[in-house]
Order: structure tokens, then sequence, then C-alpha cells
């Protein structure tokens, strides 16, 4: 055999298995193109995701910065005994009956005079009086009727105030009116803009950060400037105080059962099916087993937090228990059997030993299932939390029952309105959400790193 | 009593029974903890859990059913007449609730007293005076107030004030009864661990029966009021109609195809942009990437999967839908909406990019390496073995992933609110306007917001409608997990 082949011409045959190892023919080259076109298209997909997520990220920033900044003007007011206090008598039930129509007026009188000092003729600038008046915000005048109702005893006195600038005057500082825009809008007119900007060379308005937005409640339809998430962070916290109270016991009650007890039968196998489906469920059918279940059949009150926690409690609940699961499934047998050994029942070995140290993974994953419900907007959208709400909630446990908003919603909510001003507020409020969510993730990655044990 | 009260004194007396039953073991054995069958504390733990557990059942399972009884009973004894009145049955009751409240309110802000109260349905009062009264006592009653319907809430009120007290009784009486009875059982042999772990064992099999009856409550809240749909409305309309136009004033258009056909073009848009890039991402990932790319890549694109769904619909309203009407829609003449499919459909592509990618990634690194290097043997490049060997071991598992990706997109809700708009498919309008996706198009998910937020009437079909069409998301929607499921069990190649 060997030497009939021996005997074969050893000339190459031609074809298209000719050539040399050293140069590289046609059928190579493609089959190389090919290889490096797949690999350009893998790491342009990878470009694209990143790409998305920082187009993403900064698309929110930049539109929703300017929220935490907000236009004031700064004001003398005299508090008018005569208009404020006609008696002289300092009864706290007559000041009360002075409505903001009274104290709009004193606010009016105090710009006019400002401007007169700063040496800003409104003639020149062709604006009337009224629409003086209107470059400060509506809320101004309920500001300044809370702080006379407080303070009774500085009437006649001359205070010094913050009060917020209305939304277009903002805006203008924010870039979102201008003098092109203002022309075409019935709100504000050029000669306001000029009038605020002659204000603000005068040191009478000023933009600074803005505390107000996190601490005010929801603002009216006109009144974007006055608008905050005090509300919409109050009830998400009291939702997330309820979902840990309710998720994280029974999560983890479910769990140490179906890992360390269920027998293997139809119904433990139920149970995990329906967790396992429960996790895929989409979020707007939990909304709706919450209006018919807890408004509809048990009665609960609508927009309230504890209707809102119930219902994120059973989406965060196939979260907590599955990662609960893998927790306490990476603790190793040979721990059980230790305890077995020294005379633990098998309850004792799990609670005194397999539970403390699933803990950091149990603790990790139920902060990753709080940040899912921090950011569920669809379900307490059918519960009701899109009402206007402008009360803040009681303190618990009253509280839980009370209407309240949440601040996804509450950022939905501001984008269905007409004033730009509002889609800023959202961005912002966005922002806020966004930086809770990355605290609590930030906080389960150091829990995982630093208390996670390998065995 | 307040609930919160009654919680409390349970509590406490829970805490009474831990001491008293541990003291009592103890002094059964004369202090020496070695003649306890258990360690001491189990005799507590057993009187604790005797005298909260089935009394705050009682008083959960009291608050449950007891204002559902009240309501039927009062509801029967309302008249016709009444009823014919308020239009239905369920408004009258409203407005017999609402009555009793300002009643309450008005004892309570002491302008009525007890005893005007109990006198006000024997029809001397006069019923122009009581509704301004009650009106006064900011209670919102719309309408003067009738004979019937004041009865009808003063008997509410005294039902609800008697089961509140029967409640209270009840719940009392049997937390005081499972201390006595702990504490008599209590002596040196009781074997109260033993009693006492089998009760954790049956709270714990409660906890994780919870799952099921989440899923029997969604199943049955939503059959039920489908029910109540389908009598108002044909289902044949329902699932075969091409036209949905709701009508609060009835006459109602209430066909789900066009719904149907704006949430699957809008998820399959959503899968065209998600399923390449992340199949990709995931390949590039697990086969090409070094350690150090792998490092940073990875857990960026998986940030996208924990931002939050309204995160992407504001992405949706104010980026993405105004870039893509003025640079592709309008130069093409096919449309002048921010809201339209392309957006919402591009928007939901990227949340769905970490779903296929760090499935797809798993499922890839499990594919065992010798079969890469039998490829590398017979000397194919690095593509040709991903594609002609690791994805093939790899496929269920892929196909699996975007399922579930697609029962995402098919749910999903606040992307569609916010990007793709409230107007359904017009069939009517021809094959034009129902395929070009620069239109405005609204989806299942969609709708079942906007029927069931605002003012709802629960006897409506177009309130009602939403829960039929959640009915169908969740059969949808389990059907893919459920397949998703059955063909990664199947197909899984199993290696060792």
């Amino acid at each position: 055999m060997t030497d009939a082949s021996a005997n074969t011409p050893a000339t190459p045959r031609p074809g298209k298995h000719a050539g040399s190892l050293l140069e590289q023919n046609a059928r190579t080259l493609r089959r190389n193109a090919a290889e490096r076109r797949f690999r350009a298209y893998g790491l342009s997909a990878i470009v694209i995701g990143v790409t998305a997520l920082v187009v993403l990220l900064a698309s929110i920033l930049s539109q929703g910065l300017p929220a935490f900044q907000q236009t004031f003007i700064t004001l003398e007011v005299h508090l008018d005994e005569a208009k404020l206090d006609k008696n002289g008598n300092r009864d706290i039930e007559e000041i009360k009956k002075v409505s903001t129509f009274g104290y709009a007026p004193l606010i009016k009188t105090a710009l006019s005079t400002r401007a007169g000092e700063l040496g800003i003729s409104s003639e020149d600038l062709g604006v009337s009086d009224k629409e003086i008046a209107a470059m400060i915000s509506k809320e101004a005048a309920a500001e300044l009727r809370r702080f006379v109702i407080a303070n009774p005893d500085r009437i006649g006195e001359t205070v010094e105030f913050e009060f917020l600038a209305t939304g277009r005057i903002d805006g203008y500082y924010k870039g979102r009116v201008t003098m092109e825009s203002a022309e075409k809008d019935s709100n504000i007119s050029p000669g306001q803009l000029q009038f605020a900007d002659a204000l603000k060379e005068g040191g009478a308005l000023s933009t600074h950060f803005n505390w107000g937005f996190f601490t005010m409640a929801d603002g009216s339809e006109n009144r974007p400037e006055a608008a905050g998430i005090g509300v919409a962070m109050l009830g998400s916290l009291y939702m997330m105080i309820i979902v840990l109270v309710l998720a994280l016991p029974i999560g983890v009650a479910a769990s140490i059962y179906l890992e360390e007890f269920a027998p293997k039968n139809w119904f433990t196998d139920l149970i995990e099916v329906n967790i396992s489906n429960l996790a895929a469920v989409p979020s707007i059918v939990f909304g709706i087993l919450g209006l018919a279940i807890f408004i509809n059949y048990a009665g609960l009150p609508q927009s309230a937090p504890i209707v809102g926690g119930l219902v994120l409690t059973l989406m965060t609940l196939p979260t907590i228990i599955i990662a609960t699961r893998a927790s306490l499934k990476s603790v190793p047998p040979s721990i059980r059997d230790a305890a077995l050994g020294v005379g633990a029942s098998r309850m004792q070995s799990v609670f005194h030993h397999v539970l403390p140290l699933a803990m950091p993974g149990i603790l990790t994953g139920t902060i990753i299932g709080l940040a899912q419900a921090l950011g569920e907007t669809a379900p307490l959208m059918l519960i009701g939390m899109v009402a206007f709400v402008r009360e803040f909630p009681a303190a618990p446990p009253e509280g839980f029952f009370d209407p309240a908003s949440a601040l996804p919603v509450q950022v939905y909510n501001w984008t269905t309105r007409a004033d730009p001003a509002f889609v800023e507020r959202a961005s912002g409020a966005i922002i806020v959400l966004l930086a809770f969510l990355l605290c609590m993730n930030f906080l389960a990655i150091i829990l995982r790193r630093r208390f996670e044990r390998r065995w | 009593m307040p609930v919160l009260w009654i919680v409390l004194v349970v509590l406490g007396l829970g805490l009474i029974g831990y001491f008293a039953g541990r003291m009592r073991a103890l002094g059964t054995a004369g202090g020496d903890t070695r003649r306890l069958h258990s360690l001491p504390s189990y005799y507590g733990w057993h009187a604790l859990m005797l005298t909260v557990v089935p009394s705050l059942l009682v008083l959960a399972a009291w608050l449950l059913v007891a204002p559902n009884w009240i309501e039927n009973t009062v509801s029967a004894t309302l008249p016709e007449a009444t009823i014919a009145e308020s239009g239905s049955r369920g408004l009258a009751m409203a407005e017999v609730r609402r009555a009793a409240g300002a009643l309450d309110r008005a004892v309570k802000q002491g302008t009525m007293d007890e005893a005007t109260v109990a006198t006000l349905h024997s029809g001397v009062a006069d019923l122009a005076d009581v509704t301004a009264r009650l009106k006064e006592t900011g209670a919102i009653i719309t309408s003067d107030i009738t004979v019937s319907v004041l009865r009808a809430a003063q008997e509410y009120r005294l039902m609800a004030k008697a089961s509140g007290a029967y409640m209270t009784f009840a719940v009392l009486l049997l937390a005081a009864a499972g201390l006595v009875l702990a504490l008599k059982r209590t002596n040196k042999d009781f074997r109260a661990r033993n009693v006492v772990e089998s009760g954790i064992r049956v709270i714990l099999i409660l906890a994780s029966t919870i799952a099921i009856l989440t899923t029997i409550g969604i199943v049955l809240s939503m059959l039920f009021e489908t029910g109540n749909f389908f009598e108002r409305y044909p289902w044949q309309k329902f699932f075969f109609g091409t036209k949905w136009a709701p009508d609060f004033r009835g006459d109602s258009e209430l066909g789900m195809l066009p719904l149907l056909w704006g949430t699957l073009y809008i998820s399959v848009v959503a899968l065209l942009v998600a399923v390449p890039i992340g199949l990709f991402a995931a390949i590039y990932l697990s086969e090409y990437a070094g350690p150090k790319l792998r490092a940073v890549a990875k857990p960026m694109i998986e940030i996208l999967a924990g931002i939050p769904t309204i995160v992407y619909g504001l992405f949706a309203l104010m980026t993405v839908g105004p870039m893509v009407r003025d640079w592709i829609a309008q130069p093409l003449g096919l449309g002048n909406s921010t809201n339209s499919v392309m957006t919402a459909g591009l928007v939901m592509g990227v949340m769905l990019i970490p779903f296929v990618s760090s499935l797809s990634d798993d499922i890839i690194n499990a594919v065992p390496q010798s079969m890469r290097d039998g490829s590398f043997g017979l000397g194919a490049t690095q593509s040709e073995t991903v594609k002609q060997v690791v994805l093939p071991a790899a496929l269920p598992g892929i196909v699996g992933a975007v399922l579930l990706a697609a029962s995402r997109a098919i749910g999903e809700t606040m992307i569609v609110v916010m990007g793709a708009g409230a107007a359904a498919a017009q069939f009517a309008d021809g094959p034009g306007a129902v395929i070009n996706p620069f239109e405005a198009m609204t989806t299942v998910t969609v709708k079942i917001v906007s029927q069931l937020t605002g003012d709802t009437d629960f006897a409506s079909p177009e309130t009602l409608v939403a829960f039929a069409l959640g009915l169908t998301l969740f059969v949808i929607t389990l059907g893919l997990n459920v397949l998703a499921l059955f063909i990664v069990r199947k197909y899984r190649e199993q290696y060792e």
C-alpha cells in the first residue's frame, strides 16, 4: 500500500486546493473577511447598547438638572396693618379671613417699589402694572398668608421675602423661553422679560438651588414653579415601608419552606410553577388585581399607600423568594449536618445556622426587589395614584390610608400637562428616582461583596 | 376599638404569655432547666403563639368578610323604588354608605347626637334640613336624602358598630383563651419544642401558599369582571371586532383586534431591535471580549434592565419621539406625530436588549469548551464555530430568552402609554394606515390604563372591557412564558 502511494507523482493537483500556505487564496480571504465582519457586528452591538444607555442618561440629566434651580425674586414686603388686620387686635380668626386676594396687592406694591428703587421704568419697557404683578408666582400670596398667620405679631413690619418667579420667567433663565417665543405667548411678554433682566441686574432676581422641589407638594396646572416631589417621595417611602415589612418576612418564610422542608409533591410543584409565573406576569395585571380585590372588594381607599404597598408586595415577592432560595441553596449541607449532629432539630438548624449565613444574599435580593418596586408605575396608576394630591399624608399608620402620590406616577402625571416647565420637573424627579435606585443597588453590591461567603 | 389597638392588646397579651409560660415551665421543674423537655424559651413561644396567631387570623378574616356581609344584608333591605331611583343597586348602596359616613361625622363633630340620629328616619325630621346639616359636616351628598336611604344608612351604621364590638370581643376572648390554654398545658414534661416547631411549619406553609393565592386572585378577579363584561357586550364582537371606539354614553364598539394588532406590531419592532443587538452583544461578550471589556460592558448593558420603565417612557416622549418625527417621518412624508409605533418600538427594543443578552450569554457560556475546540481542530474560524456549533447547541435557550423578551414587550405599559399614542389602529382606513410605523397606534395595555383611570363606573362595558383585555394579556403572556419554559426544558442539551 505504501509503495503504491509513494509511486504516485508528488506534483500538486491543479484545482481549488492549489496554492501556498503563505499566500491566502480567495476562499480564505473570504472566510477571514466574514470573520472580521462578524466580530464587527458583535462589537457594534455592544457599542449600540452602551450608547443607548449613555444617550438615555444624558438626555434625562440635561433636561432634568435645571429643575433643581429656580428663579426667585427678593422683595421687602410691608405687612400693611390696614389691609391684614383692620381692627388691629391681632385676632388670628380675623386675620385668617383675609384671603390670598388680600395679600396680592402687598406683593405688587413691593415689586413696584423695588423697581422704582432700581430705576426701572415700566413705561419704557411697555409693561402694565398687571403684567408686572404677574411676574411673581401665584403661590407667593399664599406663602405670604401662611407667614402672617404663623407670625401675626409681625404685622405692620417690613419683612424680606424670597418669592418664586413664574414658570415663564424661570424658563427664560433656563433657555426654555426666549424673546421670540415670548412674543407669541399669551402668558409672558418680551417687556416682562426685559423687566426681569433689569431686576436681575439690580440684584432683586436670582436663580439658585431650589430646596422647595424636594419639600413642596404638587402644584396646580398653572403653577409649575411651585410644584415639588414632597408628597410623592413620602408616598413612595410609605409604600417601601409596607413592602419591606410584608414582603421580607413572607418571602423568607416561603423560601425556607420550599427550600428546606417541602416534600416533593404536586402541591410544592404547584407553588413553584406559580412563583416562576408570577415573576413574569405583566405589572399592569397586578394593578388590575389591586383594583378588583383591595379597592372594589375589600373597600380600601383609592390612591392610598396601603393599597400601593400591598400590590407592590405581591409583585416583589417572587423576586425575593427566588433570591432567598438561591441564597439558602448556596449554604453547604455540611452546616446543616453539623447542626443536626450536635442534636439540633431541623427547625433549629435552619433558624440558628443556615438563615444567618444566607442573610447577606437575602438582603441583597430584598434591596433589588425594593428597587424594582420603587420604579414601578403602571399598577399604581390603576389604583388611583395619578390623582392630584396636594395634602401631605399623615404620619403612619393613619397616613398609610391617606391619599398620596408616588415618585414614578408623579413623573407620568407631569408629562401629561401642557406647560413645558412640568416636563423639566418630570426629568428632575426622574433624576431623584434614579439617584435612589443607584444608592439601593450600590448598597446591594456592598452587602454582597462584604458579607457574602463562598464555600 | 380601632383595629390597631386590638392588635396591640393581643400582642401585649402574647408578650405576657411568653414570660408567664416560661416562668411556669421553670416553676414546675423547680428552676432546674435540665428537667424540662424543651428549652425554657420554647414554653414562652408556645404561649405566645397560641395567644397571638389564632386571634389575629380571626381578626383578619373578620375584617375581610364582615363589610361584605353588612353590605349585602343592608342592600337586601333597600326597597326597589330607591334602587330604581339611583339607577342601580351599586349606586344606591354608594349613597347609603355616604349617608352613613356623614351621620358618623355629624355625631363625631357633635352637630347631632345618637338619639336624634336614631329618630331621623321615622319621617318626623325635615329631610331638606337633614341634608343640609349632613353637608355641613363636609360629606359629599349630591341629592336630597330620602327616608329609605336614611333608614338603610342608620341600619348600616348600627350593624357596622355591632360588628366592630363583636369582633373586639371575639378576638380578645380568643387571645385570652389561647393564653389560658397554653399556660394550662405548660408543665415540665410538655413537649413545647415539637408543638412550636409544627406551628412554625404551618406558618411557613401558609406563607408559601400566598403565591398560589395571588394567582387565584388575579384569575378570579379578572374572570368575574370579564363575565360581567360579556353579559353586557357580546364576546364575538370583542374578540373579532375590528373597530375600537369606546363611548361612555353607550353604544361603543369594543373590538379587540386593533389593540392586539398595535401590541403585536410594536412588540415585533422592539424584538427586531433587541434580538440582533442582544444576541450579537452576548456572542461578542462570551466568545471574543477579553476580561477587561467584559467587566465593563456587561454591567453597563445590564444597567439597562434596572432602569424603571417610566424613564424609558420619558425618553421616548422627549427625545426619541421628536427625533423620529423630525429626521425620518417628516422628510419621508410618513407622519407628523411624535407618538408612533417606531418610537415605542425602538425604546422598548433598547429596554429588552439586556433581557436577550444576559440570558443568551449564560446559555452560550454553558456550551462546553470541548465543542468549540473540536470545531477549531477541524479548521473552522471563530465565527464559523459560533454560527455552526455554538449557536445550534444554544438555540433552545436563546429561543426561550426571545420568548421571554416577547412576553415582556407585550405586557409593557409605560413606554407605550408615553410613546405609542392613544388612537387605535383604524382597519377601516385600509392597510396603509395600519402598517405605517410612523403613525400613532395604541395597545392593549394603554387601553387598560385609560379605561380604568379617572372616574370609572363598574357597571358600564367601557370600564369592564379593561378586565377582559387584562385577562387576554394575562393568557397571552402566560402562554409565552410556559412555552419558553417548555422549550428550554425539552430541547436543552445536557452536558456534563
